[in-house]
């Protein structure tokens, strides 16, 4: 891989932008114990959770008494034993946007799959046994189980509990609610020459991260309450702990060891309570692992969402107003309900910024089927989907290539956009100016890479087979403005090293490597001498978590901020000990140096002599960093696709995307995390269904009915960046993780239509679907 | 049952559950941690060890079966000097690791692919891995990965 992006800064980087290994690469790749269900606690209670078999239901009668009978077991915990405290699972800011509809355990089960109780044993196999011998009988209730019936007159409503806080309207099943508007819709609508109406539905997604969720808890020879966990956020899973348990958060430590990937299915707080209230009762340590089946219908899935897309323009292409009207489906609980819902806004319109006028409003419902909660992209992908895919239709049915529309009408550097503001997640955003856009090269370079000029709108057939390209433009963010906060402590060690304490959390992404880079580029070492430790309560400061594109921008800016606090103790005490005025002295190369004289002094001298000789101290410094603003990456995708016309099967020939993440700090890193996007929402796109039975049941809750896809369901796949530098980032960079996911839906999309004249408006792609499609057009 | 075979190299002997999974066998019992359950249905590849030459779900196999086998797991894999084997350092190098979850498993296939041919093609290569699944990295760099490990394996001799 190039380590010559950014060509003109290469000469001032010597730790970032280079493509250093991981600096946990070896423990992965020998297999060490590193994650959660790799830890032997000896004398763990396993645990297993008795689901229900019901979608909707009320718990009439339940008898653990024949399972407390099998050997090994130990206790088995129902909602009569726990404490009623309402909460959110969603792992946010405090406090959450989301409402506080769950309980650790209740009377009433929401879908297949809600845990009723809790049973811990010696053995698995005795929790297994003890999980299928506790005997419960349902009050069966009428389900919703399609989204759109959720607020019907006669739906039953889910949560009618009167301890829930902060749903929208209850008695008609909305958990959440959004509008906005800005200008006036009907004024801009009646100046347009063109307006076209199109409703787009984005289907739910399961993370499928190969890791299953795992927690184990125990007290510690203290007494303090620890947990081990597969979490994305361990600060909030801490604050949620507390809350539900009533124990003081500084009783509670919460470790997160590595994480076999999480994508947003880590980010919140799935396993926890089980585990806590087992070692509660107990006074034992206990286990749970997920097997694959609750993975994918226990803990989150992402949100379905239907969007009514309204867009007009004039005859030259200019468009001039955007009106989205959506509905979302957040299941059984509203974990991120409103904040995804806000993201599929906030996250498309800024795009196209040069609209006279712009509305966005709509509903987030609960449904009887598996609660939806954070899934990279969170809303974008869905929003992205509805909006990109109506402005091309647009394009089309004015005559244009629809490229050259969405270039025209998207928002440019120095430029804003009033959404901004409007729309945060959860409550008002942050105006902002974006300072580095390079969306035109990103197209540029993309559109190059597939042939777009030669190959847009000819028809290319081979006997049954027909290709199409198609196009479509992203932005994201990096992190939530002024409200994620990062912070990082660094030591400094008498070797000249540095022990690097964050509360970021690495869940596979790689950001603990490029946060030693990071280190490593301010205080002039190696990043090897940067020893990360991240994400556990007790020993590292606070960070809200890894999502929202946040770690690289906001934890990464509280990384330099120590960095250079550390640095600048570093030149004070080397100017007294080398009796020069500070302004004389640099660092270089684990030195402070003289600019006047040839004295000089290494790090690992200097910091022998302050631990035991000379004006004795510890260099250290932690630094806070909040985002006073969330840089959008860009980014421009191409799909080119071949359909059979006597089958209808699709196959992606070749995808290309182009990215402006500002710097990228570690560019191998960098373009793992968009080509895994990528490939992940070209997955989405044709192969990853998920199935319900007529009793609301998920069908598709394992790797073999659920297809992620392998390096043989896609053709060539061509990622990169463009030069770019955001002014405010650390060392240029922003974020990167998500925004591969949101352009492969609408490419392909489009692309199907270039090669067929069929638009598909519902993804996943159906082969029969499309087929029956291409039939009735031929007729 | 008393089960007699080769794991990673040494002559072992164990008194097993015969019902018992070779991955919680090796897991729980070994506290070999390389093999990880990522499905438990032989679907994903992340619990892959060697058996015989084969690469093999330990998922799916039970530990009375270990009887006379010639079984590596991850843990067993070394390269000179008891340094990282070289298809590790590829991995490492190229970027090929994410989370690392699929990785002991996508390592321990490649190793039956680079043991049987030492110059695969992409095709093949793609062909060798596809009953591993990554959900992080598009393959991509896993792939290159392959190329490199099959480069250096060649220098090496």
């Amino acid at each position: 891989m190039t380590d010559t992006l950014n060509t003109k800064e290469l000469k001032r980087f010597a730790a970032v932008n280079r493509s250093v290994k991981k600096v946990d690469g070896v423990a992965l790749v020998t297999g060490q114990p590193v994650y959660t269900d790799d830890f032997d606690v000896p004398g763990a209670l396993h645990v297993k959770l008795v689901r229900s078999p019901h979608a909707h239901a009320i718990i009439k009668e339940i008898d653990v008494s024949r399972a407390l009978k099998i050997p090994g077991v130990v206790t088995i915990l129902t909602y009569k034993d726990l404490p009623r405290i309402p909460f959110t699972r969603a792992g946010q800011g405090y406090p959450e946007p989301s409402p506080y509809d769950t309980f650790v355990l209740d009377r009433k089960v929401r879908y297949v799959g809600d845990p009723v109780a809790i049973v811990a044993a010696e053995t698995e196999k005795a929790a297994r046994l003890g999980a299928k011998a506790v005997q419960v009988e349902y009050e069966v209730l009428d389900a919703v189980l399609d989204f759109e019936q959720a607020t019907n007159e006669d739906a039953p409503i889910i949560h009618d509990e009167p301890e829930a806080i902060g749903i929208h309207d209850a008695s008609k099943n909305i958990a959440a609610h959004f509008e906005m508007e800005i200008g006036n819709i009907d004024e801009a609508l009646e100046s347009c020459d063109k307006v076209i109406t199109r409703t787009y539905h984005t289907k739910t997604q399961l993370h499928a991260m190969m890791e299953p969720h795992a927690s184990i808890s125990y007290f510690d020879p203290n007494g303090r309450l620890t947990v081990i966990t597969s979490t994305q956020v361990p600060f909030h899973a801490r604050r949620i702990l507390s809350r539900i348990f009533n124990i003081p958060i500084g009783d509670i430590r919460v470790i997160k060891p590595r994480i076999g990937g999480g994508f947003g299915g880590k980010q919140a707080v799935h396993l926890e309570p089980y585990v806590v209230a087992v070692t509660l009762k107990t006074k034992r340590p206990a286990r749970l692992v997920f097997d694959r089946s609750e993975v994918s219908m226990s803990t989150n899935i992402r949100h379905e969402m239907k969007y009514t897309v309204t867009v007009g323009a004039t005859s030259d292409g200019k468009i001039k107003v955007i009106d989205m009207k959506g509905l979302s489906n957040t299941g059984a609980y509203g974990e991120h309900a409103l904040t995804t819902f806000m993201v599929s806004g906030s996250k498309t319109l800024p795009i196209y910024n040069k609209v006279e006028a712009v509305r966005f409003s709509g509903d987030v419902v609960y449904t009887n089927l598996p609660s939806a909660g954070a899934y990279r992209g969170y809303g974008a992908p869905q929003g992205l989907f509805a909006l990109d895919c109506t402005i091309d239709e647009l394009a089309h049915e004015l005559g244009f290539d629809p490229l050259v529309v969405k270039e025209k009408n998207s928002i440019r550097e120095g430029e804003s956009s009033p959404i901004f503001r409007i729309m945060g997640e959860g409550r008002e955003g942050v105006d902002q100016i974006v300072r580095s856009c390079k969306l035109q090269e990103c197209i540029d370079k993309g559109k190059e890479a597939i042939g777009w000029s030669e190959k847009r709108g000819k028809v290319a057939r081979r006997g049954n087979k027909v290709r199409g390209i198609g196009c479509a433009i992203a932005m994201q963010g990096s992190g939530i403005a002024k409200i994620d906060m990062g912070a990082a402590t660094i030591k400094m060690n008498e070797d000249g090293s540095f022990n690097l304490l964050l509360g970021a959390t690495d869940l596979g992404t790689g950001s603990d490597t490029i946060m030693a880079q990071i280190a490593a580029e301010v205080l002039e070492v190696d990043y090897d001498k940067i020893k990360v430790y991240s994400s556990d309560t007790d020993m590292t400061p606070f960070d809200t978590g890894a999502y929202a594109s946040s770690t690289t921008y906001v934890s990464g800016n509280a990384v330099r901020k120590a960095a250079e606090m550390v640095k600048e103790r570093i030149l004070e005490k080397a100017a007294v000990y080398l009796e020069e005025p500070v302004e004389n002295l640099r660092v270089k190369n684990a030195k402070v140096v003289s600019l006047n004289t040839d004295r000089e002094v290494t790090y690992e001298e200097l910091c022998t002599k302050l631990f035991y000789t000379f004006e004795q101290e510890q260099i250290a410094a932690t630094a806070s960093y909040v985002g006073e603003e969330s840089p959008p990456p860009f980014l421009a995708s191409f799909a080119e696709v071949e359909v059979d016309l006597e089958t209808g099967k699709i196959e992606l020939v070749k995808f290309v995307s182009y990215a402006d993440c500002g710097t990228p700090l570690n560019p191998v890193q960098a373009l793992g995390q968009l080509e895994g996007a990528t490939v992940q929402g070209i997955g989405w796109a044709l192969f990853e269904d998920v199935i319900y039975g007529k009793d609301g049941r998920m069908l598709t809750n394992d790797f073999f009915t659920y297809k992620i896809p392998t390096r043989m369901d896609y053709g060539k796949l061509e990622c990169g960046f463009v030069d770019s530098y955001e002014p405010t980032g650390p060392f240029g960079a922003k974020s990167i993780a998500e925004i591969g996911i949101d352009t492969p839906i609408p490419a392909i999309a489009n692309a199907i239509y270039d090669a067929t004249g069929v638009r598909l408006r519902k993804a996943p792609f159906n082969s029969e679907e499309l087929f029956f499609e291409i039939l009735k057009k031929e007729v | 049952m008393i089960v007699e075979f080769t794991l990673n190299g040494e002559k072992v002997k164990y008194d097993v559950r015969p019902d018992k999974r070779v991955l919680d066998f090796f897991r729980d019992e070994l506290g070999l941690t390389g093999p990880k359950e990522a499905c438990g249905e032989g679907e994903c590849g992340a619990c892959t060890i060697i058996v015989d030459g084969l690469n093999v779900h330990s998922c799916l196999m039970l530990a009375a079966e270990l009887d006379g086998k010639d079984v590596w797991t991850i843990e067993g894999l070394k390269g000179p000097g008891e340094k990282l084997h070289p298809i590790q350092e590829a991995f490492v190098e190229a970027g090929a690791i994410q989370c690392g979850f699929c990785t002991p498993g996508m390592v321990m296939s490649t190793k039956v692919l680079l043991d049987n041919n030492p110059s695969p093609t992409r095709e093949e290569i793609k062909k060798a891995l596809e009953g591993n699944l990554c959900r992080c990295t598009g393959y991509y760099k896993i792939i290159e990965a392959v190329e490199l490990a099959a480069e250096k394996l060649k220098g090496d001799g």
